[in-house]
């Protein structure tokens, strides 16, 4: 017991003896406000259990994803019952096995976005706030005019250049992903650019590619990281718009989008196979909504009330 | 008194000035962004796209064919110039044709644009009057059950995909309780019956005082116009709430308590009226916003507009279309976000008063 409550008082100190001790206890007093937001407990919930759920899909899948039971007729396009809580599609597949297949699909589209325009977003920004001039100007025009165009309409331009495909909805999200986190990189190098401790480096003879990644970078990604946060239910629909039109995951992959696609023929008779993985898709974006909503009332003061 | 008056026209010339060079520069941006996205269009046909001629001829093209089309399509000059050759196109409406309705582009485009229009500006009457009154609603309730209810029902709507909630839109409201017609503009029935004039049913058939067709019509917009409109609401009342809780906590606000001002009229009419002005622009973005989401509601409601000939373009990945769908629709949000910009300069006093008076 008073070994919890001396942690919990380590953390929450008001003189941070190391910054490691001072990050930790920012995060802490972060978990601490979420903790007392009930909608974004449960989106955090929602969110854990997807990655369970993606982790352990061959466990806890009752039948194959891709392959139909008894054959393509064997047992087509049944209703939800017991042993299919979700029913069977056209091809005689489990709807639920496919449906926490999918979430892997999901998972792997929002990381690699995550992972693909974030560095994009930060090259862009921190090299527009620090060298300023000509090169600020320039970057950032592009980056408006990336922010010109309705995204799902620019991922789709993309989608359709490079051919269907999870690999190309993956790079044509993440294409037009990356415009905020270079203005909010941009913002963030402004107010740390003049700083004496970036000056003091510069005088060092430091490089300004060292400056940049080593210094800069660093102080910006944490902000970046809360934004890709607050966008991954907007990613989610995205690619599963894109899934949805014929342009992401290709048949027979069990992409969520692309699953609502093949049962929109069925909807007026069979309407379990489009509507199980579309709450599938709603569930996750709320919950990744609802996160992201909690995430910034606590981290914007502002905004608090 | 004349010297009033010459530093009066002084003040007038000057405010001039300053209008004519914000005028420029507001010129120049468009321009440059317009620039912009014709070099995107541009490099997703030219130089990201697999191989531009062989969408145009076909895999079964020989290869005469093929280095004929090579040449004709200017694929064999240098990158720039093709670039201006493109721009210069594009600039006199020439998009190429559709290689799947043999038609020019922008003639198809002129064609699908008033169905889409029409949608899109039901869409945001719904979306405002229900996200407004929601929206001041929960400022004014913040914190309470009411809020949160708000909150979520807003949340909702930017969590389901709005091609789902179309297909259980039609399955509930149209299969089951056939409340409302299902897909397309019209029923066959009516089809030819409304001349064509503004090409917005609504609007032509009213004109006309064709009342049964104005139903029909109406029956087929209202569930796609409503989740739409249920898209942008959920922006809208978010909006509303956090900038009624800014003018709430006004000091005019107190003083007009204290002088005991009814407090639906301090809402309604005193706070709602300053929250106004940042409304009007948040409206007009969130209206260049439905162009996104009426792409994947047309598809599911089968309406003619633009996002449906650019989704029919890509499933055969017809290039010119998609690219000219793409660039028109880029432009109208661009237009839609600069004109969000003017009408904030146009409506707040003090936003104006300063770019008049240096």
């Amino acid at each position: 017991m008073t070994d919890v409550q001396t942690r919990r008082e380590w953390l929450l100190s008001d003189t941070p003896a190391s910054r490691g001790q001072a990050r930790w206890g920012q995060s802490y007093r972060t978990w601490l406000g979420l903790k007392s937001n009930s909608l974004a407990m449960v989106g955090l919930w929602i969110v854990v259990v997807l990655i369970l759920l993606a982790i352990f899909a061959p466990v806890l899948a009752p039948f194959d994803p891709l392959e139909g039971i008894g054959g393509l007729r064997g047992a087509r396009l049944e209703p939800p019952s017991w042993a299919h809580p979700f029913g069977t599609d056209d091809l005689s597949r489990d709807i639920l096995s496919r449906v926490l297949y999918g979430s892997r699909l999901t998972l792997l589209v929002v990381l690699l976005v995550a992972v693909i325009a974030t560095p994009i977003g930060l090259a862009v920004g921190t090299a527009a706030g620090y060298f300023g001039g000509w090169v600020d100007v320039v970057l950032m025009r592009i980056t408006d005019i990336f922010m010109a165009f309705p995204r799902l309409i620019l991922a789709l331009a993309f989608a359709s250049a490079l051919g269907p495909g999870i690999e190309n909805a993956i790079i044509a999200i993440a294409i037009t992903a990356w415009p905020p986190y270079a203005r909010l990189a941009r913002a963030e190098t402004l107010t740390i650019r003049d700083t004496d401790y970036i000056n003091a480096i510069r005088l060092q003879g430091a490089s300004p590619l060292r400056i940049l990644l080593g210094h800069v970078t660093p102080l910006c990604l944490s902000s970046a990281v809360v934004r890709v946060t607050l966008d991954m239910a907007g990613i989610i629909l995205i690619a599963a718009g894109l899934g949805f039109l014929g342009l992401g995951a290709q048949p027979p992959q069990p992409e969520w989008g692309a699953m609502i696609a093949g049962g929109r023929r069925f909807i007026i008779d069979q309407w379990w196979v489009a509507t199980m993985p579309g709450l599938a898709i709603f569930i996750v974006a709320l919950g990744f909504n609802l996160l992201g909503d909690g995430l910034r009332d606590v981290l914007d003061p502002k905004g608090r009330k | 008194m004349t010297d009033l008056g010459s530093s009066q026209s002084e003040g007038r010339a000057s405010a001039l000035l300053a209008f004519l060079w914000k005028a420029i520069k507001l010129l120049a941006t468009i321009a440059v962004t317009f620039l912009g996205l014709l070099l995107v269009t541009f490099l997703i046909s030219h130089v990201i796209a697999v191989d531009p001629v062989l969408a145009v001829v076909g895999d079964r093209a020989s290869q005469a064919t093929y280095d004929k089309m090579f040449i004709e399509m200017g694929l064999d000059r240098p990158l720039y110039e093709q670039f201006f050759i493109y721009v210069e196109k594009v600039l006199s409406g020439d998009f190429g044709k559709s290689f799947l309705t043999k038609k020019y582009v922008i003639d198809d485009i002129a064609r699908a644009f008033p169905a889409t229009l029409e949608l899109a500006t039901l869409a945001i009457i719904i979306g405002t009057a229900f996200g407004v009154p929601l929206g001041i609603i929960s400022a004014v309730k913040a914190g309470k059950p009411i809020d949160q209810i708000v909150r979520i029902i807003g949340l909702i709507g930017y969590s389901a995909p709005i091609f789902w909630l179309g297909l259980l839109g039609l399955l509930v409201f149209y299969a089951k309780l056939d409340w409302i017609s299902g897909p397309g503009r019209i029923d066959i029935a009516y089809e030819y019956s409304i001349s064509p004039g503004t090409g917005m049913l609504l609007v032509d058939s009213a004109l006309q005082g064709q009342w049964e067709a104005f139903g029909n019509a109406f029956s087929h917009i209202i569930l796609p116009a409503s989740l739409l409109g249920y898209n942008a609401m959920a922006y809208i009342s978010r909006m509303t709430r956090s900038f009624m809780l800014t003018e709430l906590a006004q000091e005019y606000v107190t003083t007009a308590r204290v002088k005991g001002v009814p407090e639906w009229r301090i809402i309604w009419v005193h706070a709602l009226r300053n929250a106004a002005v940042p409304l009007v622009t948040v409206i007009a973005f969130s209206y260049g916003g439905l162009l996104e989401g009426s792409v994947l509601t047309e598809t599911v409601f089968a309406w003619p507009g633009l996002g449906l000939y650019l989704t029919n373009s890509l499933q055969v990945a017809d290039m010119n279309a998609v690219l000219g769908g793409t660039l028109v629709i880029g432009a109208i949000f661009v237009g839609l976000n600069l004109l969000s910009d003017l009408l904030y300069n146009v409506l707040d006093p003090r936003v104006r008063r300063r770019g008049g008076k240096p």
